[in-house]
C-alpha cells in the first residue's frame, strides 16, 4: 500500500471516529434544569405541532456508545484495519487459515496412520475405510456420478460393470488420481452423412437393437474402415483408449438412433478432472493413498456385497 | 422559539397533495405487486416444479431482482416520495417547489419501475444486487432524483420555519447519499443499448458494489424511513419528539458511520484483511446511533401508550420500531467475523433482511399511509378501522413467520455446512441442507401470504377511502382547515 493511500485511509477513518466522538461528547448535557416539569422542557421549536423535549441522551444508550468505540479502538489495534498497520496481535486471515489446515491435518494423520500400511484388499474388509471412501465420494464425485453411483449423461454410471478405462482397484486408481480425457473424433465432414447414417444402422445392430437390413452392409464396411482402430473390429471397445463397449447396450450419450449418429456425425469430448490434488496424494502421500484406496474399493463392484449397502446409505 | 411561532401564527399556505396521493396509492399497487411476486419466489423455492410456468420469464433468477426492486425502489420509493413531500411541506410550512419537476417525479419513477418490471424478467440485468437495471435506466433514475433532490430542497429554501425539522434532516441525508451511491456504483461501460459492464474490475467492484449495496440499506430503507418515524409517530401519538439532543447525536452519527460498513458483506474474501476490519468495527459502532432513532420514537410515546389499544396505525408505528431495534442489534451482530462465519450465505441473511424490509420499512410506510389517506381526502379516518387492526395482525404474524422460520433455517444450514467428520470430509452434501429446509420454506411461504393478505386487505380499504362520499379532492383537502 503506498504511503498516499496509507495515510488517506488512516486519516479518514481516524477523522470519522473523532467526529462520531465530538457529536457525542458535545451534546452530552443539555442547559434545562431536572427539577422542571416534561411539559416545559422542549427547545420551543413547533413543526406542524409537533415539539422536542430537550431531554438529555439516555444514560445507559451513551455507554453502549462509548463502549462499542472503546471496543472499536482495541480491535484497530490489535487487528490489520487501520491502512498498511497489521495490528499487534499479528492475524492475517491467511495464516488463520493455515493454522487451521494444519490442526486438521495432525488429526487426519492420526486417523489414517493405521490404515496407510495396508492394500486396496485389506482395506476393502475395513468397515472404517469404506465408510470414509463413501463420504469422500458423496463430498467429491456425487456431483457428477449422482449420490448412488448411477451415473448421468455424459457422466459414466460406475455400478454397473460397465468399465470405460477398466475397472481393476489399480486402474480406478489411476483414474481418480489422474483424471481422464476421452475423445471421439467427428466424422461427419470425413465420412459423410450417408455413411454416418449407414454405420448408425450398424452400432444398433451390433448392440441387439431394432436396425435397417438395408444399411447394414455398407455400415460394417465404414465402421471396419474407420470404428474398428478403436472399439475394436468386433466392437467390444478398447479400455487402454477408454473406447466405449458398442456391444453392450449400455451408453454413456444418448443410445436412441439419433443420439448414435450425433456421437458419430459431431464427436464427442469428455473429461474426467484428476483428483490427486483434491485428495492430497502429492502433498501428503500416506493420507492421500489411503483415500484413494477406500474410494476405489467403494466403487468396485469385483467386490460385492461391501460397497453396495454402503452407497444405499448415502442415499 | 420567536421564529418559528410567529411563522405558525401566519395563516398555512395552501399544500400541494396531489403529488402526496398519486405516490401514497402507488405504495399500496406496487406493495401489493412486490410482496405478490415475494410470495410466488417462496412457493418456487418450497415447489421448485413452479418454475417451470412460462419459461424463461417467470424463472426465480430472475424474478428475484424483481421482487427486491419492487418492494425496496418501487414500494418503498413510492412511500418515501408521499412522505417526504408531506412533511417537508407541512414542516417548513412551505408549498412543494419545483413547477413541472414535481409531476415529472411521479411520472418519472413510475416509468422507471415498468421499465423494471419489463427489462428483469427479460434477462437484462448489470448484474449488481440492487442496482440490477441496465444503463439506460439508471440514467433516467439520476434525472429523476436530480429532480426529486430540486423539488426536495427547493422546498426547504422556501421554508417559513426558522429551523429544519429532524425528519427533513434524514429524508436530506438520504436523498443525497443515495444519488451520489447510485451514480459510481453504476458506471459502467455500454455494449449496446441493454448491455454494459461495471466500471470497475475484481475485488474493488465487489467493494463497491457492497458500499453500495448496505447503504441502499443505511440510507434508502433506514435514514428515509427514520424521516418518516420522526414526522408520523409524535403526530399520531399528539406527543412531542423525546430528545432533540439523541435526534442530532444519532444523525450524524448514522449517517457518518453507515457509509463504511459495507465492508462486512465481504468478509473472509478477497477483500483486504484491512477493509474487512473495518466493515466490521463501523457496523458495531453503528448500533448505538440506529438504536436512538428506536429510542426517540419509543420514548415518544411515553404518556400516550393508552393509544395503542385504539390505534392500530399507531400500532404499526410503534411494532415498525420494535423490529427496527431488533434488525439493527442483528445487524451489527452478524458484522462480527466469527458470526459471519457462520451466518453468511444462509437463510439468517434474508431473514435479517425481511425483519428489517417487513417488519420495519413496510410497517412504518403502512402506517403512514394510513395517517395520510384520510388527510389528503379531508376525512377523520380510513373507511374501515378495523380492516387497519386485522391487517396489523396479518403483518405481524406474517413478520415473525417469516424471520423465525429463516433464524432456524440459518443456524441450521450454516451448522450443516461446517460440520465435518475427523477425515476431513464434510458430514452433509448440500443438498441435505437443502432437505432439511424446507420445512422452514413452507413456514416462510405462509408468513409471505399473511403479509400480503394483509396488503390486499389494504388496498380495499385505501380504495373504499379515497373513493368515499365524503372523500373530497387533493386541491379542497390542502385547503387551511378553520377549526
Amino acid at each position: 500500500m503506498s504511503i498516499f493511500w496509507n495515510v488517506w485511509i488512516i486519516g479518514l477513518t481516524l477523522a470519522c471516529l473523532a467526529l462520531v466522538i465530538w457529536v457525542l461528547f458535545a451534546n452530552r448535557k443539555v442547559a434545562i434544569k431536572d427539577d422542571e416539569e416534561p411539559e416545559n422542557r422542549t427547545t420551543g421549536h413547533v413543526y406542524d405541532g409537533i415539539e422536542e423535549y430537550d431531554n438529555p441522551l439516555p444514560k445507559w444508550w451513551f455507554q453502549l456508545f462509548v463502549g462499542t468505540l472503546v471496543f472499536s479502538a482495541i480491535y484497530l489495534v490489535w487487528y490489520p484495519g487501520l491502512g498498511s498497520f497489521p495490528g499487534i496481535g499479528g492475524w492475517t486471515s491467511e495464516n488463520q487459515l493455515q493454522r487451521e489446515h494444519e490442526k486438521a491435518r495432525v488429526v487426519q494423520e492420526e486417523i489414517f496412520g493405521a490404515y496407510t500400511q495396508m492394500s486396496i484388499e485389506e482395506l476393502a474388509q475395513d468397515n472404517n475405510a469404506m465408510k470414509m471412501g463413501v463420504r469422500l465420494f458423496a463430498n467429491n464425485c456425487a456431483v457428477c456420478h449422482g449420490a448412488d453411483g448411477g451415473g448421468n449423461y455424459g457422466f459414466p454410471n460406475l455400478t454397473d460393470k460397465d468399465w470405460l478405462y477398466g475397472g481393476t482397484p489399480e486402474k480406478i486408481k489411476e483414474t481418480l488420481l489422474h483424471g481422464r480425457a476421452g475423445n471421439m473424433p467427428p466424422w461427419g465432414a470425413i465420412i459423410g452423412e450417408a455413411n454416418v447414417l449407414a454405420v448408425t444402422e450398424y452400432v444398433l445392430a451390433m448392440s441387439g437393437r431394432e436396425y435397417d437390413k438395408a444399411q447394414l452392409e455398407q455400415g460394417g464396411k465404414v465402421f471396419k474402415q474407420n470404428c474398428a482402430a478403436c472399439h475394436g473390429a468386433d466392437g467390444t471397445g478398447n479400455q487402454l483408449l477408454g473406447a466405449p463397449n458398442l456391444v453392450d447396450n449400455i451408453w454413456l450419450y444418448d443410445g436412441t438412433r439419433e443420439g448414435i449418429a450425433q456421437s458419430v456425425r459431431n464427436g464427442r469430448a469428455n473429461v474426467m478432472p484428476a483428483q490427486k490434488d483434491m485428495l492430497q496424494e502429492e502433498k501428503n502421500p500416506p493420507v492421500g493413498s489411503l483415500r484413494l484406496q477406500s474410494v476405489a474399493r467403494s466403487l468396485n463392484p469385483e467386490w460385492p456385497p461391501f460397497w453396495w449397502p454402503l452407497f444405499q446409505r448415502v442415499r | 422559539m420567536s421564529n418559528d411561532t410567529a411563522a405558525s401564527a401566519l395563516p398555512p399556505p395552501v399544500y400541494n397533495y396531489q403529488v402526496v396521493r398519486q405516490f401514497s396509492i402507488m405504495t399500496i399497487v406496487w406493495g401489493v405487486v412486490g410482496m405478490a411476486v415475494g410470495v410466488l419466489l417462496a412457493a418456487q423455492l418450497m415447489w421448485p416444479e413452479i418454475n417451470d410456468f412460462w419459461q424463461p420469464y417467470s424463472h426465480f433468477g430472475r424474478l428475484r431482482p424483481l421482487h427486491t426492486n419492487a418492494v425496496i425502489f418501487a414500494f418503498g420509493g413510492c412511500a418515501l416520495f408521499a412522505t417526504s413531500y408531506f412533511v417537508v411541506q407541512r414542516t417548513c410550512q412551505a408549498p412543494l417547489f419545483g413547477g413541472f419537476l414535481i409531476p415529472f417525479t411521479f411520472w418519472g419513477w413510475q416509468a422507471v419501475i415498468v421499465a423494471a418490471a419489463i427489462t428483469l424478467p427479460m434477462g437484462y440485468t448489470s448484474s449488481k444486487e440492487y442496482a440490477e437495471l441496465e444503463w439506460p435506466i439508471d440514467i433516467a433514475i439520476t434525472l429523476v432524483w436530480v429532480a426529486y433532490a430540486i423539488v426536495f430542497f427547493g422546498t426547504m429554501v422556501k421554508r417559513r420555519t426558522s429551523h429544519i425539522y429532524v425528519a427533513n434532516w434524514f429524508f436530506g441525508a438520504f436523498i443525497i447519499t443515495v444519488a451520489v451511491l447510485h451514480v459510481v456504483n453504476s458506471a459502467a461501460v455500454p455494449v449496446h443499448l441493454l448491455k454494459s459492464y461495471s466500471a470497475y474490475a475484481g475485488t474493488a467492484d465487489a467493494m463497491i458494489q457492497w458500499w453500495y449495496g448496505h447503504n441502499a440499506v443505511g440510507f434508502f430503507l433506514t435514514a428515509g424511513f427514520l424521516g418518516i418515524m420522526y414526522y408520523f409517530v409524535p403526530k399520531q401519538a399528539e406527543r412531542p419528539v423525546y430528545s432533540y439532543q439523541l435526534s442530532i447525536v444519532h444523525f450524524w452519527a448514522l449517517i457518518s458511520v453507515y457509509v463504511w460498513a459495507g465492508g462486512h458483506h465481504l468478509h473472509y474474501s478477497a477483500l483486504p484483511d484491512w477493509a474487512q476490519s473495518l466493515g466490521m468495527v463501523m457496523s458495531l459502532i453503528l448500533l448505538a446511533p440506529s438504536w436512538g432513532g428506536m429510542i426517540n420514537g419509543m420514548m415518544t410515546l411515553s404518556g400516550a401508550w393508552h393509544k395503542l389499544r385504539t390505534d392500530p396505525t399507531l400500532r404499526f408505528l410503534v411494532v415498525s420500531l420494535s423490529f427496527y431495534g431488533m434488525s439493527t442489534f442483528e445487524g451489527p451482530m452478524m458484522s462480527i467475523k466469527t458470526v459471519n462465519a457462520l451466518s453468511h450465505n444462509t437463510d439468517w441473511t434474508i431473514g435479517h433482511v425481511h425483519a428489517g424490509a417487513l417488519g420495519w420499512v413496510a410497517m412504518i410506510s403502512i402506517g403512514a399511509i394510513y395517517h395520510l389517506l384520510p388527510v389528503l381526502t379531508g376525512q377523520k379516518t380510513m373507511w374501515s378501522v378495523r380492516l387497519i387492526n386485522a391487517h396489523f395482525w396479518l403483518a405481524t404474524i406474517g413478520t415473525v413467520l417469516y424471520i423465525a422460520s429463516m433464524w432456524v433455517n440459518g443456524i441450521l444450514q450454516g451448522l450443516m455446512w461446517r460440520a465435518f467428520n475427523t477425515d476431513g470430509t464434510l458430514t452433509y452434501s448440500f443438498v441435505e441442507s437443502v432437505e432439511a429446509s424446507y420445512p422452514g420454506y413452507f413456514v416462510r411461504f405462509l408468513g409471505g401470504a399473511f403479509f400480503l393478505t394483509g396488503m390486499l386487505l389494504m388496498a380495499y380499504n385505501a380504495y373504499r377511502t379515497v373513493n368515499s362520499e365524503q372523500a373530497i379532492e387533493p386541491e379542497k383537502a390542502a385547503q387551511p382547515q378553520l377549526a
